[in-house]
Order: structure tokens, then sequence, then C-alpha cells
């Protein structure tokens, strides 16, 4: 999607995203995962769209899109890096892994590095808690993360 | 033809799996590569499996850069190899289990329902069809089984009071919102064996006679959403699912949800406005789910695990399955060893067995090689217990006569590097950032928790009457188990390591 994409565009292409849900018990949240998945964020011309839809007010809407971790109001950087920061993570040095991807990368939870490139995530377990640290990137899970591994997944994201 | 397994499972393909499939497909052009769930054995994995004349022959952990040295070694045919185990099921680790709910993951093609077929499946469902709701929910009070998501209600006792409701839709309701650090059963489940899963919602429809049902999934599982989503397709394609289930008079169909992030939506109550569509907020009970659930109608709200434990209960007779176990805990608890241990995974056993047992013996210590100093059962909301308390037994009332709970039986070990003052406030963090802000206690609760552990990590000990006091505010004010187990922790970590929330100027001294 093009940044100058016109808020009637977004508005438009939202429409045919929903469509398919509409005569779905409780939509909404697969209507809002389709909406990201196509957007990589949902995008502000969005929330009316899916308020008319279902009879909400764009406040629910909102309310609902600001509630959950997974939806973004932005879009992130070319690679999203999740690090699991639970206790089983944790247990197993997850907050050196982490310390040290904060400091190569210059940014802290939830930023983006300059170039766009890399957005770094705090992510509350992913169900690999026997190999633990763990994380993902993008929708590769990784596990047993060190510090020279995770040096090796940021070269390959840079 | 030769047949290989590399599992699918979302831990082994973190670690390689993927990257060891490839490899293998290149190097042995002839072999089928069959991609199994996992056997639970996490530091084994990947593991790859061969069929030999003599069953099946492991090695692992296995990298895609060993292949060669393994097709050198002739493990085509159970080569000696320095990572060959042997048989898998031979391993003490497996050999020491009663595998019920876990009997084919990690065996089967997962996404087979003609393996599933022919490894014991749908017997159960096959015998629920000949008996009426009444007589379906009778064997499951019968059973003993209780809520394997964490609260123990008997699930018959759950089920009674759906049929008995009066609607002209009701609904089954998975939770599958796993987010307990230390726990994966349920994730081994839907990617190591999802028909099994399907299975027990079907079962549970006829027994209610709901019609519908939901897999409210997380998002952090991709791989499971995958594997449930591919076994539904196939399940409907042979009519286990739909119109005519097995070609029966009942119908039952089900749907994949996926989550978005919201810890709290493990809670059934929020599980449940989230998949209408709202904020995942708890609400206040009365009205039960039960009778006032999904879209307000009555509904079974269960753990993967509980309905997972509903075939072989069919299949088996309830009398097999409450034979298992001690007290009031009847079966099997699919037991999650995690964090740093050396032999993590899973490990399917009766209820009764000491914690000790778990973590010292079957997983064998630290895997840094330290001393064990803590080990938090039960997830986020769990106590963390101290190698003086390994007596306790794996049971419901055991752990809550002594301050903790089993949960969702994870249990995550650290060494004595722990710091845990550093784990309460965690604890008080975690409740901060996932609370769904309904109720006080919680939402304030918590924010104020983690300043008052500030202070108290700062040194100013004379806080800890204060955080006793907001956590008895938070136990017994707070709408849900968030804001009401989390004192759980913090409290266990004040009471059994006193010595992390004494003034730091000691710890500094002898560094």
């Amino acid at each position: 999607m093009q940044p100058s994409s016109s808020a009637a565009k977004i508005a438009e292409l939202t429409a045919d995203i929903i469509a398919p849900y509409l005569g779905r018990e409780g939509p909404a949240m697969p209507m809002l995962h389709a909406i990201q998945a196509a957007f990589g964020f949902v995008p502000q011309a969005s929330v009316p769209v899916v308020a008319n839809a279902l009879n909400l007010s764009r406040a629910e809407v909102h309310g609902i899109v600001s509630f959950y971790h997974d939806f973004r109001h932005a879009p992130a950087g070319r690679t999203v890096l999740k690090l699991c920061r639970a206790e089983a993570c944790q247990s197993s040095g997850a907050d050196r892994v982490a310390a040290h991807a904060s400091a190569r990368l210059g940014i802290s939870w939830h930023e983006t590095t300059a170039d766009g490139a890399i957005t770094l995530e705090p992510v509350f377990c992913l169900g690999l808690c026997a190999a633990a640290p763990c994380g993902m990137v993008n929708d590769r899970s990784v596990a047993r993360l060190d510090t020279a591994r995770l040096d090796a997944i940021l070269e390959n994201a840079r | 033809m030769t047949r290989l397994f590399v599992p699918r499972d979302a831990l082994s393909v973190a670690v390689g799996a993927d990257e060891l499939a490839a490899a293998l497909a290149q190097a042995c052009p002839d072999a089928t590569i069959i991609r199994n769930g996992s056997r639970g054995m996490a530091w084994l994995e990947p593991l790859l499996e061969v069929q030999t004349e003599s069953g099946r022959i492991g090695y692992g952990p296995v990298e895609a850069a060993d292949v060669p040295g393994l097709l050198a070694a002739g493990f085509l045919a159970g080569g000696a190899h320095p990572k060959r185990i042997g048989r898998p099921e031979e391993m003490p680790f497996l050999a020491r289990q009663t595998r019920i709910t876990f009997a084919r993951c990690g065996i089967t093609d997962p996404v087979s329902l003609s393996d599933y077929r022919a490894h014991g499946g749908l017997i159960g469902l096959t015998r629920a069809l000949s008996m009426g709701g009444a007589d379906i929910v009778d064997e499951l009070v019968k059973s003993g089984l209780r809520g394997r998501g964490g609260a123990g209600f008997p699930t018959g006792i759950k089920w009674r009071t759906v049929m008995q409701a009066q609607a002209p839709q009701k609904y089954i309701v998975c939770n599958a919102d796993e987010g307990d650090s230390g726990t994966f059963a349920d994730r081994m489940v839907m990617e190591g064996d999802p028909f099994l899963l399907i299975e027990g919602m079907i079962i549970a429809g006829i027994a209610v006679g709901a019609t519908q049902g939901y897999v409210y999934l997380r998002s952090e599982y991709p791989q499971a959403v995958t594997a449930m989503n591919q076994a539904i397709a196939a399940a409907r394609q042979e009519a286990v699912l739909g119109a005519q289930v097995l070609g029966s008079a009942f119908a039952f169909d089900m749907e994949v949800r996926v989550g978005a992030g919201a810890y709290v939506c493990g809670e059934e109550t929020s599980l449940l406005d989230s998949l209408e569509g709202k904020r995942g907020q708890v609400r206040a009970k009365p009205p039960l789910p039960a009778l006032s659930g999904f879209l307000g109608r009555p509904t079974v709200v269960n753990n993967v695990l509980s309905l997972a434990a509903v075939p072989d209960i069919l299949a088996g007779g309830a009398a097999a399955y409450q034979a298992l176990g001690v007290g009031r805990s009847r079966g099997t608890m699919p037991v999650q060893l995690a964090g740093n241990i050396k032999h993590g995974g899973l490990f399917e056993v009766p209820f009764g067995i000491t914690l000790g047992e778990l973590v010292m013996e079957i997983g064998g210590g630290t895997a840094s090689g330290r001393p064990v100093r803590a080990v938090q059962v039960g997830g986020p909301l769990g106590a963390y217990f101290p190698p003086a308390l390994f007596d306790t037994i794996f049971d419901y009332e055991a752990f809550t006569a002594r301050d903790g709970l089993i949960g969702h039986g994870g249990i995550v070990v650290f060494d004595d590097t722990v710091d845990m003052a550093r784990m309460a406030r965690f604890a008080m963090e975690f409740c901060a950032i996932e609370s769904c802000g309904k109720c006080t206690p919680c939402r304030i609760g918590s924010t104020r928790g983690v300043e008052v552990l500030d202070r108290i990590i700062a040194g100013d000990t004379g806080q800890l009457g204060l955080l006793a006091d907001l956590c008895e505010t938070m136990k017994f004010g707070s709408l849900c188990a968030l804001g009401g187990f989390t004192p759980y922790p913090v409290m266990s970590a004040v009471r059994h390591f006193p010595e992390d929330f004494a003034p730091r100027q000691h710890a500094l001294a002898a560094e």
C-alpha cells in the first residue's frame, strides 16, 4: 500500500476486504485481521467503514482496535522482531538477548529503526518455553536464541 | 519406500525443522517425508525419525548440516551415529509417561484423517453417536474430568447445565488462548493431533445439543491455526463435520477464530466478548456462560486439553479414566516442563506425582547446570515454589493448600541467578500491561504494585506491609483471575524468598 493512497481509496478497499465476513457471527475480529493483513496496519480511514457495516459508532470500533496489542495504527518496519519477555524466557536469558537487540538497533520496545528496517516488539509467550529464549521474525518463530543467533537474524533483516 | 519423520511443531520449526526437511528432500529424493507432531522431548528437537524394520529410530537434535554425516552413517537403515537415540518410545522420558491425550502426538501425520482413524481416532465419537446426550454427560461426570484450563471445574457438570438450558442455538467454544508462560500443551495438541480436539468438540456438541463450535486460537500460534484449518477442511471433506456427522442425524460444524494478542482473552467471559467482536473485557458472573455465553446463548467454554480428553473417556469408558489420579484430581495431566530445565517438554502423567520428581528426576534440573532456586507453577498467575516444597504432589487441592495453583500445568524452572523481587515486580507489570481495565483493583492495583515494588527494590522495606495489603485488595476485589491471582506470584516470592526483598547493600557488597 502506497502511503499516498487517499482515504477514499482505503475506504473503498476496506469495503471489499470486509464484505466476505458480513453474514458471520461476531465478524469484527476477522474483519480487522483481514484489514491489517492487507494494509499492514488498521488505517483510520477503515474505521468508519467497519463501523457502518456493523452498525457501531466509530468510537466503538476505535475502542476495539485500540484494545488489542496486535492491531497497529501505523505501518511497522520491514522486519518485525518480536522477543518474548515472559517468565520462561526470562529464566533462560531473555533479558540479555533483548538488551543486546535494543543496543544494537539503537531502539527500545515498540520503536522502529530510522531506516524503517526493523521494529522491535515485546511478546508474552509463543509457547516455545522449552526452547527458551524465543522470538518471532515476521511470521517465523525462532528459539534457543542467544546474542550470536540474534546478530545473524539482524544481519539478514538489514 | 523409506519413511522419514520431521516434526512440523512450532518449537521444532523454530529450531530448524523446515531447513532439515528441505535438506532431507534433496539428499533422499526417494524417501517420503512426513511432517509429524512433536514427541514432546524439546531438547531433542528437531527429532528426525526413520521407519526401519525394527521400528522407528530417532536422531536428535538434528540440523540440516548433519544430513550428509547421517547419510554416511547409514541412518536410513537406523545406522549408528552420535545423535542416534534409538526407539523414541524407549527413552525414559517417554517410557515413564501415561499418554492418553498425547497418545498419537508425534506418531501420526497430524492432518491425515486416515492416519487418525488407523490409530484409534473417532472411536469415542462413534460411541457417542449411539448414546443420548444425557448418557454422554453422565459418562463425563463419572470420569471425574475437571477443566484443564486452570479452574478445575468439573467438565460434566458444566455440560449438564448447557444440556438442560433451553435455546434454539447453543455453542461449543474451545478456549485455545493459551497465554500462560511455560505452557504449550494446547499448541502441541492443535499442531500434533488436531482431529482429537475436533472429535472432542463434536462429542460436546452432541451431548449438549450444540451445532456450532468455535476455536478461539491466539495469534501467537500461527502454525496451530494452519494445522487446525487443514484438519477442519479434511474433516468436512469426509463428513466428520457437517450436516450429518459420520452419516448420523447430528449436525456440527466449527471454525477457528484468531485472537489479537490480549492475554486476558484467556479468561472465558472476555474470550466470549472478543469472539463477539468487542473489546475483550471481563463480564460479571452471573449469568454463567453455560446459560448466557456467546451472543447470549448457552455455551460450553472448555480448554483444549479438557475437550481433547473427551474422546478417550468415551472410547475407553469413564471407569478407566477415573482409575487414574489421586483424590479429586482424576485422569492424567499433560505437564509442561519449561524455562531453565535440562529436559524440557511435554510429560503426561496421572495426578499424584511430586513437583520434585517432575523438576529434578524427569526434567534433570536446570539447563545451566546451576542449582534450582525457584519454580513457577501454573503460569504468570501461579505461585513460586522453593525446592523445600518439592514434596507437593501434582493435584488441584494439594497446590491450593500451599497457596499455589496448578493452572494449566506449566512448570517454569529458575536457577540461583534469579532475582525474586524482580520476578514479583514483573508479575505486577504484566498485570498492568494486560489488564482489561474493567475493575479497579486490577487496573490501578497492578500499577501501584509496580511502584511499591520499585520502592522495595530501592531499599524501602517498610513498604512490604503495603504490598501485602494491596495484594489482599487485588485478590478479593478483582473481577477475574488476572487481578485476583497476580498476588500469588508476588506474595509467594515474598514469603519463600524474603532475602531478595531485603535492602540491596549486602548483595552489592558481596559482589
